[in-house]
């Protein structure tokens, strides 16, 4: 499928699916979203890639294989749990730091936020490695 | 160059391993005295596990004997092994078992004995198997595994029964507990547990079979796991759980029983076999059913002779397995009858087996001679009528040894040379160890005091609070038992001299092995592989619609079970809006389309619009992470439906009329299951506390006021952590299915 119409409105909107799978996935904690929902736009994000170009080259854009970010994702959700056992709490105790900005407003970082980044790094990797294995073998067939 | 450097140096660096911990118990049982208790801070407190180490009489003796053999078995394997490129397997392997078996003997906590004890086993599967490549030592390392670590099962069992019941897996709090634990009316179910695992690992009979398939493995193996310690576990393992289950009628008739029973059939089957290992093996199979039968009496006196005989035994039977070991490595013939006059060819190794003998013997200036005596002493102080048969036993067991001591030593190393079969005595490195433990056997039974003061006392008392004057000796005078010694030693001398007259006749006797417990395991074993087939063939049969079949089918028997007793549900339709009204329309038609639709592409569309007007309910209702995920889904669904739609045949009604009327009537009745499920659901009052504490704390604990997030990565992160698991597992699994195809030619027909 090679449709000039369709590349040229995927250059711009996979960009921006993928800085809204973003956004989706950090305002989850207060609003709807989070690493779920914002894994499965990224991959949508790519899946239009992989219409508007092919497989082979979502994963060039892609650069890191999908099984490498499922790996990274359960890591970073792993290490998430960890981290507070070495405060000698229990595995997957949240804990949670403030960024100061200003006087009145900061910024809250914690490890629920990082177990999200580590959801969303899976769903992501999932979704494209069974997209991709799909449309692989497509290719191997013609 | 490099290589074989590094790989003549890899053994002695190991060693150091068994000289350290060596060089602890002796520091140990030099500054010993009662007993302590090391708590390491690690385990799950929540779970009663906790890494507790307990260091009292008991733990120090096994200690010292797992630690001393095995320095010598380490020297005794390097050379033995001496060329093998596996040999950093090997004492890796070792190791690990080397250091489990002292878990075992210094646990504290049950769970870390449990742990430890199938370590063990594990060990022992690996070890049995070095020689991979032959079948023997793969079906008998098998054999060993499974027995040993079913057993190990059951007595998991019975340490959780057992747990529940004292409120704890510290021994010491069990211990404080016996008597109500002895008193409790699952003691029967516990103690039969704890005995399964006991019994399979001390080979007793009917499980005693997979020790002598064990000889597979190389002889330091066999000297050190299947002679020397790790079969003495369950001995062990009975020893200390005596003051806790031991003493009521059921466990005397138990371990007297099977103890009992094991002494005999073990002497019996050693002096019908006629490979030096097997011989070796049966008469260790004996052996420990002394010991099983000593600790079941649990008198003191028996006490004292459990550790002795437990002690003398360790130290020669390892003695005996490496002299074999080095007749077979040297001339590679393990049948007694085909040796012969091999004292000449290997003095050195002759020396230590002949010493090795005299310990099995049991008659003689040895420790196992002071030992075979309070055994006689322990079971003369049972009951009436049971005291002479026991004794009875103990001295056919006695005689039959004795024929086997012979069999194992005098046919091979006395007579003349045979030409055929020649061998040398090999370096130092394997020949001392032996000569050093057989050796030992006589000095120690010449002088028992020091030994019986530092470890043999401290352990009768650990293992029984009465049992506080532990007195060896070898010389009692000229009694009835010493006379009765002296014609069951001669007895078995003159069987030995006899050996062709009966040997041949109880050869056919041999077929009744057939029928025997290794059979009942061979046969139960292959059931189960067969039904596994079976239940793979009709249950995994690769057709996705029986997938579907057997799991709609389950669901719907479940819930119409759990519901047995009938469901309420309130069926009422009010305050409905009509866009409401309009979605739910629209699901049901896009339900009906997908059913009936000639092209995929149409069921698949319509199963988008099912999807999407779903969703627009879940918005309705307020729930927009619902909502936004399910039209994620429902979107990813479509792109992987197209991607895969052209590579799909054309629809073809396949199935005969008979069948779709039966999934039509299946889907039907799932409906209707599924409907009376979810009214049921909605009429049951949900508890509002939840989703109070969710909305009282999602802010305050956990930084979010998304809800439905905060308990996704924080309330229940554990089970979003189980969920992305399996997403990434599930999604290699695809990969592996398209991908990893099998070629043609490796296809299954």
């Amino acid at each position: 499928m090679s449709s000039l119409i369709l590349r040229t409105a995927a250059r711009f909107l996979i960009p921006l699916l993928v800085l809204f799978s973003f956004y989706t996935l950090f305002r989850g904690h207060n609003q709807p979203g989070g690493g779920f929902a914002g894994g499965l736009l990224a991959a949508t994000a790519f899946a239009l890639y992989i219409f508007a170009w092919d497989a082979a080259a979502a994963r060039r854009a892609l650069v890191v294989d999908p099984c490498v970010l499922i790996g990274t994702g359960l890591m970073l959700a792993l290490v998430a749990g960890l981290l507070p056992m070495v405060g000698g709490r229990e595995f997957l105790t949240g804990i949670w730091a403030k960024l100061p900005l200003s006087e009145q407003s900061g910024f809250a970082v914690g490890t629920p936020v990082l177990f999200d980044v580590g959801v969303y790094l899976v769903i992501v990797g999932s979704s494209l490695l069974i997209i991709t294995s799909l449309t692989g073998e497509e290719e191997e067939r013609h | 160059m490099t290589h074989t450097r590094a790989r003549s140096r890899a053994p002695a660096a190991f060693t150091a391993l068994p000289l350290g911990m060596l060089a602890l118990f002796v520091w140990l049982a030099a500054t010993g005295g009662g007993t302590r208790v090391v708590g390491l801070p690690f385990g799950a407190e929540a779970l009663g596990f906790a890494l507790s180490f307990r260091l009292d009489g008991l733990s120090i003796l096994f200690g010292m004997l797992i630690s001393a053999i095995g320095v010598l078995v380490y020297v005794y394997a390097a050379s033995y092994l001496a060329g093998r490129d596996d040999q950093a397997r090997f004492f890796g392997w070792l190791s690990l078992f080397m250091l489990a078996m002292i878990g075992i003997v210094t646990a504290e906590n049950l769970i870390a004995l449990f742990i430890f004890w199938e370590l063990t086993s594990l060990a022992s599967w690996f070890l049995i198997g070095m020689d991979h490549e032959r079948s023997e030592a793969r079906g008998a390392a098998l054999q060993a595994l499974l027995v040993t670590a079913g057993g190990g099962l059951a007595m998991l069992a019975g340490f959780v029964m057992l747990g529940s019941m004292a409120g704890s897996f510290e021994l010491s709090a069990i211990q404080q507990q016996g008597d109500a634990i002895r008193a409790h009316a699952h003691y029967l179910p516990v103690l039969l547990l704890v005995a399964a695992g006991a019994f399979t690992k001390s080979a007793q009979v009917p499980f005693h079979f997979w020790l002598p398939s064990a000889m597979e493995a190389p002889a330091p193996v066999s000297a050190y796991l299947h002679s020397a310690t790790m079969v003495k576990a369950g001995v062990f393992l009975l020893a200390r759980l005596l003051s806790v289950l031991g003493g009521t009628p059921q466990w005397v008739a138990l371990l007297g029983v099977a103890g009992a029973v094991t002494m005999i059939t073990g002497a019996v089957l050693a002096v019908l076999a006629s490979d030096i290992k097997k011989i070796l093996a049966y008469s260790t199979v004996s052996a420990l059913g002394s010991l099983v039968l000593l600790i079941g009496i649990g008198s003191p006196a028996a006490v004292y002779a459990a550790v002795v005989f437990l002690f003398a035994h360790a130290l020669y039977k390892a003695a005996l397995f490496m002299a074999g070991g080095i007749i077979d490595h040297e001339t590679g013939v393990r049948d007694v009858e085909r040796l012969s006059g091999l004292r000449r060819s290997m003095p050195l190794t002759a020396a230590a087996a002949i010493l090795g003998a005299l310990s099995l013997v049991s008659f003689g200036p040895v420790l196992s001679f002071a030992g075979k005596e309070m055994v006689v002493l322990a079971v003369a102080g049972v009951g009436a009528g049971w005291s002479t048969l026991l004794q009875g036993l103990v001295y056919t067991t006695s005689m039959l040894l004795a024929t086997a001591a012979a069999l194992v030593v005098f046919r091979p190393l006395f007579g003349p040379p045979d030409p055929s079969v020649r061998g040398h005595d090999p370096s130092p490195a394997m020949w001392l160890p032996p000569l050093l433990l057989g050796a030992s056997g006589v000095v120690l039974g010449l002088i028992p005091y020091g030994i019986t003061r530092v470890l043999l006392a401290p352990a009768a008392a650990a293992i029984h609070p009465g049992a506080s004057r532990l007195h060896v000796s070898l010389w009692h005078g000229v009694n009835l038992p010493l006379i009765m010694a002296a014609v069951a030693t001669a007895a078995g001398v003159v069987l030995f001299l006899t050996r062709s007259a009966w040997r041949r006749a109880a050869g056919a006797l041999a077929a009744i092995s057939r029928f025997g417990p290794e059979a009942a395991w061979n046969a139960l074993l292959r059931g189960a592989v067969s039904y596994a087939g079976w239940q793979t063939r009709v249950l995994q049969n690769g057709y996705l619609r029986s997938y579907l079949l057997f799991i709609i089918v389950t669901m719907v028997l479940l819930v119409v079970t759990a519901a047995g007793d009938g469901i309420r549900f309130r069926f009422a339709i009010n305050d409905t809006q009509f866009h409401e009204i309009f979605f739910s329309a629209v699901i049901v038609a896009g339900a009906l389309v997908a059913v009936r639709s000639r092209s995929r592409l149409g069921s698949v569309a319509a199963l988008g619009a099912v999807g999407y007007s779903v969703a627009l309910l879940y918005i309705l209702f307020s729930a927009p992470d619902l909502a936004m995920t399910q039209f994620l889904i429902e979107t990813l669904t479509v792109i992987l439906f197209v991607l895969v739609i052209y590579r799909l045949p054309r629809y073809a009604i396949l199935t005969p009329p008979a069948e779709r009327r039966r999934d039509i009537a299946l889907c039907a009745l799932t409906g209707v299951v599924i409907a009376g499920l979810v009214l049921a659901a909605a009429h049951e009052a949900a508890d509002p506390s939840l989703a109070r504490f969710y909305g009282a704390n999602s802010l305050e604990k956990a930084h979010g006021r998304n809800i439905v997030n905060v308990i996704l990565v924080d309330f229940r992160a554990l089970d979003t952590l189980g969920e992305i698991t399996v997403v990434g597992v599930a999604a290699i699994g695809v990969l592996a299915l398209l991908r990893l195809r099998p070629t043609a030619a490796g296809r299954r027909s």
